[in-house]
């Protein structure tokens, strides 16, 4: 069944903005949907799919390495590369799900059962973690996620390189995914070395708004009578989008960040009192993502403005007694740094 | 009541019966038309809760639906013990020997597509089977990542929780929960009342043609989602729960519109149930009503642990006869350094009594129970479950050798699996804790230490928080205990409750250890583990019966607290009377608690008392 398009999805601004700046910028770290239940988390994060660009791939290699990355292959890409034969195709990025039951062989790769059982071959089956490099992994009530595979998710996370020692196996391959996921607080809360490398984190609500919340359930239904349908209404939309999220990823590097705004963003950290650079860093990545998203060309206070709670929410330190939630003293903190 | 039975009084309980029976139809027809509606539209509806003790109304229910449903679906039935990998499917034992090389089997939740899933004693169901469930709702299939699997299948279900929790429990997973239309309550239903559906699968099935197809006219929707913000739910998925259940209304009375009528139904039965959490306390209605009179509908009685910001004065208007003072706020006295006296509690408790079934943050690494990790290489016979992947694994790459070895044909489809390759499956046991708080809000204790063991109750949430404990809070004051807070992860709905407690009134001791005594065994056999904190100068004054006089209120609290005693479960006793006497310590002995005196604060000061006990630690 066709997926739901993102530009149906109704609402949900700040999610659907965080996942924008993920498809431009792959290096932001991530994206954490926290919030209701029932509010569209899953389906905006699958609707994704849909607008991310093509990239090249090596051809038939099972660790869909990137042609134009010699430093990062796997061993057949790189003796390949040597010799100078290796043949790209274009192909959309993956966007692969991490279902919560998965074993850890499935999720890193082990030794491929039927072709050392039948044939007595030892050969390496890769797993999720190969089949989302270069795209995004999508963990769906990530904070249900079993604690040992959050640890084999951070470290390859932070690496970028997946390094296998079991069944007399050795392989490493280059595993570089865009995170997310998405949960509800209600269930758990979320490990804070997992929390701390989300890089942006939406709070995602019910909509209150009759008119809204009509819309939603009529398009919803339109959607379940006819997929088909319902998907090529929103197609010119959908590819309008994804032209600007291709516009903007050749864009990105030629962003200009004025010194005085680097300066607001550091002011803004030190207020919040979030912790090490990784917030200012991702503050700043994620304003320009947005800014070339919008065609501009100089980072703007009002981009910062907009991006400032996704960026540093969930890194406030947290008192658990403080009922002031970290949404709000972020715009609070915004609101007396930039006097509109 | 020592009135004889006369004639008036047969009378009215004639008349109770009555009336109960006649709660008992109306909800046995509502429960019919959920079987109907439900059986029209399974994937728009998704399911339903049934509330219900095990017992031939509920089997007759579940019978009668599945009866209605046309071309025998499967109907698969979810064990609690299920393990992820038959929930999910993995690896099939007997074929893969058999065949030589890895065939899948199918889960339950593939199993159960295009049919019922049927999960009993839902109100204990593990989390980890709720979100899988919850998934294959979602998106009508399963993603099988396992045993070298990597695939897709289709499980489209509906799915039915039967739910026997009683009063006070949660009741099933909320995210299972949330994702079913209907919520049913068959507890005043009597086999008397429980008749045959007026529907055929002949009906339903001409139904289900119909139901994609029926039109909603102009402004329903509207109404319908201003009903759904009127009570609360505020989840887009209800509002399409009442829309699907409006056309699948239609769609049986053979209608191609949705009628008011429809609408009418559909709101009644999705919203009806939701529109507040049947109150945990129904049995402590006044004694003038009749005991069969509290059906489930009564929708009355107001909504005390809403979230909404209750006022205070109002639930504590109920708390009658005020023997003390007059009630009082008190704030907390913050900068209690209490710290961490619950990490001391468990572990002596688990040392002095084995009773206790685990202890939080800590992980006990079992053999059968739990989540799994890693296998390890281990004899079979000796220890555990054998772990055929794993060990299918170890023996795969040595085929060739081992077949050159025995001097047999490498081609003949043969594992040769030796000693050395076995592996048993590891599992490890998170338990998880519930932390409840009695908090005495007496009169007495209000005068005298209320401010600090509000503080106190402050620090010792924070631990919590560090802990991931559930937290409970109930406190006694007036003539009964009440249960503020049922168990929570949610802090700030702690503090909250905290913050509004209000003091004054006696001090029914007994009724506070009998609740802490009940939450703690529902929250045992829910296979978590309780710490009970008590925080009271000790010093009863209302009997169980709610009567005052000291000498009865003594005598029940220390009934009751040998009974909370004999639980099992750790308790930790924090006097609170200025000059503590013996009262509270004895109490405290008998309930096999850690006594403490609690920390006068005194500028921030802690008191060297509480410094002394935790430098022993």
């Amino acid at each position: 069944m066709s997926t739901y398009p993102f530009s149906a999805i109704v609402g949900q601004d700040e999610l659907k903005t965080a996942l924008l700046i993920a498809a431009v910028d792959r290096h932001i770290g991530g994206v954490l949907a926290f919030g209701d239940r029932g509010a569209g988390k899953s389906t905006a994060i699958r609707a994704l799919a849909a607008l991310l660009p093509k990239l090249s791939f090596v051809k038939n290699c099972s660790y869909r390495c990137d042609p134009d990355n010699p430093l990062r292959m796997c061993e057949n890409c790189t003796g390949a590369a040597k010799k100078g034969d290796l043949a790209a195709q274009m192909e959309p990025a993956p966007v692969v799900d991490l279902p919560l039951g998965a074993t850890e062989d499935r999720v890193v790769g082990a030794l491929d059962l039927e072709s050392a059982l039948v044939k007595g071959k030892k050969r390496f089956e890769p797993g999720l973690l190969a089949r989302a490099h270069r795209g995004f992994l999508y963990i769906d009530e990530v904070n249900l996620l079993d604690d040992h595979l959050v640890d084999v998710l951070l470290d390859v996370a932070a690496s970028g390189e997946n390094i296998v020692e079991r069944e007399g196996l050795s392989v490493r391959h280059p595993a570089q995914f865009v995170l997310v996921g998405s949960g509800n607080p209600e269930e758990g809360e979320l490990r804070p070395q997992l929390l701390d490398r989300f890089g942006l984190s939406a709070d995602v609500r019910t909509p209150m708004d009759p008119a809204a919340r009509i819309e939603i359930v009529r398009r919803r239904d339109a959607y379940e009578r006819d997929p088909g349908g319902f998907v090529a209404k929103w197609r010119r939309k959908d590819n309008a989008l994804r032209k600007k999220v291709e516009n903007a990823r050749q864009l990105l590097d030629d962003i200009e960040t004025p010194d005085s705004i680097l300066e607001r963003a550091a002011a803004l950290c030190i207020a919040l009192g979030t912790d090490g650079l990784r917030g200012e860093l991702t503050l700043m990545r994620a304003a320009r993502a947005v800014c070339s998203l919008e065609g501009e060309e100089i980072v703007s206070e009002d981009a910062l403005r907009r991006v400032a709670p996704m960026a540093l929410r969930h890194r406030l330190r947290k008192d658990p007694l403080d009922e002031a939630d970290a949404s709000s003293r972020v715009a609070r903190a915004v609101d007396e740094l930039f006097p509109l | 009541m020592k009135a004889a039975v006369d004639a008036p009084l047969a009378n009215s309980l004639a008349e109770a019966r009555r009336t109960a029976d006649m709660a008992g139809r109306a909800a046995w027809e509502d429960a019919q038309g959920v079987a109907a509606l439900l059986a029209v539209h399974l994937h728009g509806l998704n399911g339903a809760v049934i509330r219900a003790a095990a017992g031939p109304v509920r089997d007759l229910w579940v019978k009668q639906f599945i009866a209605l449903l046309p071309d025998n679906p499967p109907v698969c039935r979810l064990p609690l013990t299920t393990g992820e990998d038959r929930l999910l499917g993995g690896l099939d034992l007997a074929a893969t020997l058999a065949a030589g090389r890895p065939v899948a089997e199918k889960g339950v939740l593939a199993a159960a597509n295009e049919g019922v899933l049927i999960a009993a004693m839902a109100e204990r169901m593990p989390m980890a089977t709720a979100a899988h469930a919850a998934a294959a709702l979602d998106a009508g299939s399963v993603q099988v990542e396992r045993d070298g699997f990597s695939h897709r299948d289709e499980a489209r279900f509906a799915m039915l929780l039967l739910d026997e929790s009683v009063n006070g429990d949660d009741g099933p997973p909320a995210l299972l929960q949330e994702r079913l239309a209907f919520r049913l309550d068959l507890h005043s239903v009597s086999m008397r009342a429980a008749t045959p559906f007026p529907y055929s699968a002949a009906e339903i099935e001409k139904a289900r043609h119909r139901v994609s197809q029926v039109a909603m006219p102009d402004g329903m929707l509207e109404a319908v989602n201003e009903a759904a913000l009127s009570i609360g739910a505020h989840s887009i998925r209800v509002l399409r729960f009442c829309i699907s259940a409006a056309r699948s209304a239609a769609a049986l009375a053979g209608r191609m519109e949705a009628t008011q009528a429809d609408a009418e139904l559909a709101c009644r039965l999705v919203l009806g149930p939701r529109t507040a959490p049947v109150a945990a306390d129904a049995a402590q209605l006044p004694d003038s009503r009749a005991p069969d009179d509290d059906s489930p509908s009564s929708g009355e009685d107001p909504a005390r642990n809403d979230r909404s910001g209750d006022d205070p004065e109002d639930s504590a208007s109920d708390a009658t006869s005020e023997v003390m003072p007059d009630e009082m706020m008190i704030e907390a006295l913050t900068g209690a350094a209490l710290a961490n006296p619950l990490s001391r509690l468990e572990a002596s408790k688990t040392a002095a009594r084995g009773a206790a079934a685990g202890k939080s943050g800590q992980v006990s690494k079992g053999r059968q129970k739990g989540r799994p990790i890693a296998p390890r290489k281990c004899d079979p016979r000796r220890d555990g479950r054998l772990d055929i992947l794993a060990t299918l694994r170890a023996a795969a790459p040595w085929q060739k050798l081992r077949a050159v070895a025995d001097g047999s044909s490498p081609e003949k489809a043969q594992i040769r699996i030796r000693t050395e390759d076995f592996h048993v499956k590891c599992f490890k046991q998170q338990s998880e804790s519930t932390v409840i708080f009695v908090v005495d809000a007496s009169g007495s204790s209000a005068m005298n230490r209320m401010a600090e063991a509000k503080g106190a109750v402050e620090r010792l949430l924070a631990d919590c928080y560090a802990r991931r404990d559930y937290v409970a809070l109930i406190a006694f004051r007036g003539n009964s205990a009440e249960l503020l807070l049922p168990p929570t992860r949610s802090l700030v709905r702690a503090r909250r409750q905290l913050a509004q407690l209000p003091g004054g009134g006696g001090t029914p001791l007994a009724a506070g250890i009998d609740a802490a005594f009940v939450l703690a065994s529902a929250e045992q056999s829910k296979g978590r583990t309780p710490y009970v904190v008590f925080l009271s100068d000790g010093r009863g004054n209302i009997a169980r019966d709610g009567e005052a006089g000291r000498k009865a209120a003594e005598k029940d609290a220390m009934a009751a607290a040998r009974r909370l005693g004999g639980a099992g479960c750790a308790v930790l006793f924090f006097d609170t009377s200025p000059r503590p006497g013996k009262g509270a310590q004895e109490l405290g002995e008998v309930m096999g608690a850690q006594y403490q005196l609690l920390p006068f604060v005194d500028g921030g000061v802690v008191s060297t008392a509480v410094r002394r006990s935790l430098a022993q630690s």
